[in-house]
Parts: structure tokens; sequence; C-alpha cells
């Protein structure tokens, strides 16, 4: 089916020739998923289904308490400030964004009363506007309506340098935004703009009221009193608030949906560490929910086998995996290594790349490692299903590896290690501590042993290897070695932002400081090209096509070894039913959280 | 006297210093970044995190920085947490109560845990009694809290289900209720803490009686004929107390800093959980500010500590 065809069907749906079922039911045959579908027919101008949650109780409260369990804990609670996904995790539970996405990676209304699209031409065709129209009769928690004036004050409190919000980032595509009426805004854009949900939807982009925050903007921002005592539009009332200890709420009665929420108070406590806060949840029955379980599989399961909560595992876009250096990180070039006017003595022969990548084995570590916390993967992008590319594979082959090496003139020496023209195949490998990283480091050093390739294992603690410190060698950014590994994350279903990480502007050089984001230092037209190209794309069926040629680019280019794809993994008392997304806060559908049975 | 604690209180004023330049130096050497999580997140272009640094003066040279929080800190402010943007001494304040409440019980239990076995297993040493004392005493020090504190969590909730093992500072009970959970959720972190320090709070006493038990004006006391109860109260132990109350003295800033590993097992919010959430957090100034006040509590109570034992023993003279 090509793109003609897939546009008659969808006009076929339009004019309701075709129904939207059996619309859905012809692009499952032909390999499209469900959300791939209702993607295009919503882009194309045919109403989403209407988003629906199942919620069993019939008013709102009586659930009692609610108590939730970070073992980090939030230390703020203005969305602007959070540099932690903990921190927007606790904004989120008073305050709300206009959309949140689902775990599909649709958007889902939450402050808007309806998702931007072009049939209805609220986003614009050429995409350089979109018009959000606001929902009616929403109240802050002191009683002050909701309008887009405060829409408008967000973007000016976030964009304001001496502000310092974490946030101004999402908002520096808009040009201006204009009030056409209280319950509509017309955010411009610079130039055109795919992605123009940016900045108002999901995790970290919740509002704050301008009729208490307006006078600290700027300079003033710290001092806001409301910084600690949030008066948001969500389903909980703000009550205490203790600095990396504790968060009180209690239930919202003029929460803006009807019937919710169903718990009467709320309490998020910090602190600790990831396994005793899953043994809280999963064995004693102490608290209701823990976040983001960071503990190997094996003890989840154990603690799982009491009957008494279970592990709610999140498909999201984070993912693990192995970089091989572009460049020569043993020559120093003008104060730096790796630079990028080196290449590689032994890791820029695609063969010796090729041969490392069918040296992994990562069904094993996602079997004996891993667990329920790490899939095999092959692919960069892995969720939403959508921009999932199915044209990649991976194999483990140590025979195959060793008559690659030996078809490209590497022979094993005296000691067992292969070498060409005087190179020997001897790498470092590095990552960060941390148990399953070291083990599945082992397994790779093993196998590569047997196809003659020395690995020589180095690794980092965590606050060094992750830091952006210009000056400390160690870090992830200088990469000073041969290979590494580690794991990314993304919140947004659109990874456009996270696929920047391997375009050629974004090396990571000493004249950024090491900020560049494309680590591995490959460099690739063809990439560049395709990624311009998807910054300026509007149709989505398209930028699903282009997201998966990104990935397929990346991963032929051997320099990216994607391993595990790392879905979230939090810890639900028996009963509670939280619709989680991995594309948005844990937190995000907090109002419609309930207990069963 | 007066002469004396003015001499002890201008010296204290360069150690601090000396401290507090040490403290402020190795925490700017050492690596990590506050704002490193937002690395890891791909819609916060590393602009944003520049300006944030230097928003927050950290790219200005070491000396520069350490003066200006110099000239800050005399003027009473102790800056802000960069994780939390909340005032350092708000935070700190926030913190007071529960650690002095779980920390300051835990030494009361020690002593009166110490004080009595440590006296009758000196006076009889080698005895029974004595050797079953030593041999707990043995066992709770050599045992970290650590590992008693899990194993209490493992009988006591998880087995048995009697006690919560996450601390909560702010109850929802009232009343009679309030009372006996705050007291519930409180005995496994105190019995931790109070039956480590009191293993060796024991060793102490049971050696300083035994010194002071074998002098000839101990047994003058008992030749006189005067009961063995008064012997040991008002001429043995009062003598002997005078290097354990000094030890005590110089355990009193813990009272004050908390106890890290207990308070990360229970979830306590004192200081101590504070100061390692900061420090995983990069979070200078709140690091800097605890360290600080830890610093001058451990010179505040030396002091106090030579002041009491000129007190209690007026052989020494203050010169």
């Amino acid at each position: 089916m090509n793109e003609q065809d897939l546009r008659g069907e969808i006009a076929a749906v339009k004019e309701g020739r075709l129904s939207r079922r059996d619309f859905v039911q012809r692009m499952l045959a032909v390999g499209l998923t469900a959300p791939m579908a209702g993607m295009m027919l919503a882009h194309s101008g045919v109403a989403m289904a209407a988003q629906d949650f199942p919620y069993k109780p019939t008013k709102a409260g009586g659930g009692g308490p609610l108590k939730l369990l970070f073992w980090q804990a939030p230390t703020l609670l203005n969305p602007h400030f959070a540099i932690g996904t903990k921190d927007q995790e606790a904004a989120r539970a008073f305050y709300e964004p206009l959309a949140g996405w689902d775990a599909e990676g649709n958007l889902v209304p939450v402050l808007a009363a309806e998702i931007p699209s072009m049939a209805n031409g609220t986003v614009a065709a050429d995409g350089t506007f979109v018009i959000w129209k606001l929902k009616q009769g929403v109240t802050w928690h002191d009683g002050h309506p909701f309008t887009a004036d405060d829409v408008i004050f967000n973007w000016q409190y976030a964009t304001d340098p001496e502000t310092s919000a974490v946030t101004s980032g999402d908002y520096k595509h808009i040009k201006a935004i204009e009030k056409i009426d209280d319950h509509t805004i017309r955010v411009v854009f610079a130039q055109p703009t795919p992605l123009w949900m940016t900045g108002f939807v999901g995790g970290g982009s919740a509002l704050i009221p301008k009729h208490l925050f307006g006078d600290y903007i700027g300079a003033k921002s710290r001092e806001a009193p409301n910084n600690l005592k949030p008066v948001g539009t969500g389903a909980y009332l703000f009550v205490d608030f203790k600095p990396g200890d504790v968060l009180l709420g209690k239930l919202n009665p003029n929460y803006h949906v009807p019937n919710r929420p169903y718990f009467d108070t709320l309490e998020i406590k910090g602190g600790g560490d990831a396994v005793s806060a899953a043994r809280a949840v999963l064995q004693t029955g102490e608290y209701d929910y823990a976040w983001n379980l960071q503990v190997e599989d094996e003890i989840l399961l154990k603690l799982e086998s009491g009957g008494a909560g279970q592990v709610e595992i999140v498909p999201g876009g984070n993912f693990e995996f192995i970089l091989l250096n572009a460049t020569d990180p043993w020559t120093e070039v003008d104060g730096e290594r790796s630079s990028i006017r080196t290449k590689h003595p032994v890791l820029s022969d695609p063969a010796v790349r090729a041969a490392i990548n069918m040296l992994i084995d990562r069904a094993s570590v996602q079997k004996y490692v891993y667990g329920r916390g790490g899939i095999a993967t092959a692919n960069c992008i892995n969720n939403p299903a959508r921009y999932r590319s199915p044209n990649t594979s991976f194999e483990f082959s140590i025979a195959k590896a060793n008559e690659l090496l030996d078809g490209a003139g590497w022979k094993k020496g005296a000691s067992g290690i292969r070498e060409k023209d005087g190179k020997q195949l001897k790498l470092v490998f590095q990552t960060s501590i941390n148990a399953p990283r070291q083990k599945n480091q082992a397994i790779i050093k093993q196998a590569c042993q047997k196809a003659g390739i020395e690995l020589e294992l180095k690794s980092i603690v965590g606050s060094v290897f992750f830091s952006s410190d210009t000056a400390n060698p160690d870090t992830y950014a200088h990469f000073y070695c041969d290979m590494e590994m580690y794991q990314w994350f993304t919140l947004s279903p659109e990874p456009q932002n996270f696929m920047n990480q391997y375009v050629s502007w974004e090396v990571a050089s000493k004249a950024n400081k090491w900020q560049g984001r494309n680590i591995s230092r490959w460099q690739s037209k063809d990439y560049d090209d395709l990624y311009r190209e998807l910054t300026r794309e509007i149709d989505p069926v398209k930028r699903a096509a282009l997201y998966i040629r990104l990935n397929d680019t990346v991963c032929a280019g051997h320099h990216v070894l994607p391993q595990l794809s790392r879905p979230r993994m939090s810890g639900l008392r028996r009963g509670l039913q939280t619709h989680s997304s991995g594309w948005d806060n844990d937190l995000w559908q907090l109002p419609n959280w309930y207990r069963e049975g | 006297m007066g002469n004396y604690l003015l001499r002890r209180l201008i010296v204290a004023v360069p150690s601090l210093l000396g401290i507090s330049l040490i403290l402020f130096v190795l925490l700017a050497l050492a690596p990590g970044d506050p704002f490193g999580e937002l690395a890891t997140n791909p819609n916060v272009p590393p602009e944003v995190r520049e300006a944030l640094r230097v928003k927050f003066g950290m790219n200005d040279p070491i000396l520069l920085r350490y003066v200006r929080w110099l000239i800050a800190m005399m003027h009473g402010d102790w800056g802000f947490s960069f994780a939390s943007r909340v005032n350092v001494d708000t935070l700190i304040l926030q913190r007071i109560p529960t650690t002095l409440y779980v920390v300051g019980t835990a030494q009361i239990l020690a002593l009166a845990v110490a004080l009595p076995v440590g006296v009758l297993a000196a006076r009889r040493p080698y005895s029974i009694f004595d050797q079953i004392a030593n041999t707990f005493a043995f066992i709770g020090f050599s045992l970290p809290t650590f590992f008693t504190g899990l194993l209490l969590i493992l009988i006591f909730s998880v087995n048995l289900g009697w006690l919560p093992f996450v601390y909560r500072a702010d109850l929802q009970a009232t009343g009679w209720q309030w009372w006996w959970e705050s007291i519930k959720q409180a005995i496994m972190p105190i019995t931790v803490l109070g039956l480590y320090q009191a293993a060796s709070y024991t060793r102490y006493v049971r050696s300083a009686v035994l010194d002071v038990i074998k002098l000839d004006y101990v047994t003058t006391a008992r030749a006189k004929g005067l009961d063995e109860r008064k012997v040991i109260v008002k001429h043995v132990v009062r003598n002997a107390l005078i290097p354990v109350v000094t030890l005590v003295a110089l355990q009193m800033p813990t009272v004050f800093g908390g106890a890290i590993v207990t308070e990360q097992i229970f979830r306590i919010p004192g200081i101590g959980s504070l100061l390692i959430s900061a420090i995983l957090a990069n979070d200078t100034p709140v690091i800097m500010a605890v360290t600080f006040v830890f610093a001058c509590l451990v010179v505040l109570f030396n002091l106090i500590a030579d002041i009491l034992y000129g007190w209690l023993d007026p052989r020494i003279s203050f010169r």
C-alpha cells in the first residue's frame, strides 16, 4: 500500500464510505499499528475516538488516603524549576498542562477543550501557528478563573532569562502568543514547527497561575511564596510540603472533571532507596505506589510473589546502547582527545564495528541481567510503535564475527589477539558503576575474547561519568576511550529532539565544552539531510517514515549499537488503577486513579 | 576562667575559617553538577543548563565564590539550595526537631542502658554478668547500624508486621493516636541507634569504674562500714563519671548532625538525610551549610567538654 492508496482510504473514511473500525482493521492488515492508524485519521480530519479511561467510582472522594513513595524525594513544586522528573511529578499533582500524552503517544486534553488539528484549522497547514481552545469553567484552587492570560504568562515567565527556568528551552520556538479571547490563544512560531505542542503538553509543561506568580517574574522568581505552596488546577489541593521529605494534599471539591478524584488525601513521601520502596508497596503494603523502581528484576519478582502488589511496566523511549568512537581517543589535537579531526585507528573499519555488533549477546543480557526491565532491541527508536523500524535485526554469532574479521584481514597474532598493519584489536570499554552494567560489560568482553578482540573494562562512578565537568576526562561526553555504554532518556513520544544526538553539528568537542550531544562523533551527510527534513515535515505519515529512515541510518553506521529498550517500572499495591503512560509523568492521570476490590 | 574562655573562642575562629575553606575547596573540586540530570533530558538544550550555571555563579573562580559565601555567611545569609531553591537555614530548621527527637532519645536510651550495666559489670569483674554484658557490648558495636536496621525491619515489619518502617514526620492522627503512632514508628530507629551507642558507652563506663573502684579511698569508705550502695553511688560513680561526661559531651554534635545511615534506612527526615540527599544531588550550598554547622558544633562542644571537665574535677585548672 503506497501513500496514494492510504490517502484514498482516509478519504473514504471521511466521506463515510468506510467505517473507522474497518479502516483500522485494514491498516493492521498491512502492518501498521492501531495508534498509527488513529493518528493518520486524526491528522486528516477524522475525529479521534474520545479517550476513555475506565473509571468505576461514581462520586468524588470516599477512597481514603493515597500514599505514594518516591525514593528520590521531591525538592520543589514549581514545574518551571523542576530539575528532575521527581520534581515534575510532585508539581503535576497540583498543576496541569493543556494536554497529556497517553500510552500510545496520542494527546489527551486536560486544560484544553480539544486537541488542535489541521482539520479544524487550529493547526496551520504550514505549521506556523496553532490555536488552543481552553476548557471553560476551570478555576485555580483559590477560586480565580483559569484563562488565556495564564497560558501566555507561563511563556513569558519561562523565557525571561532572569527567571532561571529549566523549561525555557521548550518555548524557544515561539515567536508570539496572541490572545483571541479569554479562552482561545494563537501561538505563532518563528518558523514552521511540526512539534507545535511543545511547551504546553506532557511532563514538565504544567501551568502556573498568573495572579500569584505575576509579580515574581525574572530575578525575583525565587522569592515567590507559592513556589512551595502550589495553587493549581489539579484534583488535589495543597496541604503541606517539606522539601526532600513529604508532600501532602487533599481532595479538591471543585475539580473540573466530575466525580474525581477518588482518594480523599494524597501523601507523597520521599527518601530512602528503591529496594525498600519496592518492599513497602509490594510486600508489606504500607504504601500504595512506588515510583521508578530501579531494582533488579530478580528482587522484584521475589517481592511480588506474596501477592500484596505488582510491578507496573510502562514502555517508553528510554534505551541502553553502546557507542563505538569514530575519532581517535588516544591522540591529542589542540588540547583535546577524541577530536573530530582524527579517525579511530581500528574502529574506522566497518568490518570491526559489524563484528562487535554481532558479539553483543542482547538476548542473554535481557534474560539474565535485566529481566522485564530491559528488552533486547536493534533500534534507537523503540516506541511508540508507529515509529519503530521493522527493517533492523540483531544476531549474536561468534562464528560470523570471526568470519567477518578474517575476511577484513585481521589475523590472530601469537597472543590470540587479532592485528592488521601493526594495529591490535585492543579496546577500552567504559561505563558507569551500576551492577547490571558491569555484568553486561563482562558478557560482552567474554564474547569479544572468543573473536580475538581484547576489551579492557573500565567503570566510572555515575556522578562523574554523567557530569558536565569540562575538566574531567572521564565523563561520557569526553568519551576518551574506544567504547562506552549508558542509557538515554526521552519523555516525548515525538523523538525529534531525541534524534538530534546523531547530527553532525552536535558533535561534542572542546569548543562546545563537550555540551554537544553527538557523543560517538559519527557523522553522516545522509542523516543530517534526513534530520533537517524532519524538522520541517508536518505530515505525520511522512514523519513516521522519516523517523524510521533516521533510525535505520544510525543503526547501519554501527557506531551506535542499540542494546536494550528500558521500560519504566513502578510498584502498585493490589487493586490500584493508574493508566500509566511512558510519554508523560507517572502521575499524569492522578485524578483518574482509583482502587478496585 | 573568663580569660580562658575568651582565648579559646579566639583560637576557634581561625580553625573554623580553615575548616570552611577546606570544605569549600573540596566541594568545588569534587566532580558532579547539580544540573547533571538536565543533561540527560533531550528536551532541555545545553544552553539552558549553562545559563543556570552562570546564574548561580558556578563558573566563577573558587576563591571568589568562597569569599562571596563567607561574606554572606557573616551577614547571616546561608544561601539557597540549588535543588529546591529554598533558603538553606529554612531547610535545616525544618529538619532539626526530628533529628533531636530520634537521635536525642537514642542517646538517652544509650546512657540509661550503659550506666547501670557498666557499673554493675565493673563491680564484679569477670563474673557471669560481666561476661554477658561484655559479649553483648562487643556484638553491639561490631554490628553496623545498617545491618541491625535491616534486620529489625525484616523481623518487625516484614515478618511480624508490627511496626512501620517508613518514618513520617507529618502524622495525620491527633491526640492519643498521634502519640501512639509517633512512638511506634520511632521504636526501631531509636533502638538501633541507642543500642549501638550503648555498647561503646558500656565499655567506657566499665573501665572508668574499674579504675576507680580499686583506689584506696574506696577501701577506706568500705572500712568505715558505709553501705555498699552509698559507696558505689557517692564515692565510685561520681568520680568515675568524669571521663564519661566528656565523652558524652563530645558526642553531642552527632545529636544535631543526625545519623546518616539510620535516617536513610528508615526515611527519617533529619539532618543526616538532608546531607546525604544534598550530596547525591551535588547541592553545594546545603552540603556546605550542614557540614559547617557540624564543624562549629564540634568546636563548641569540645570547649564545653573542657570546661565541664574542670568543673567536675577541680584539680584541673584553666590557664
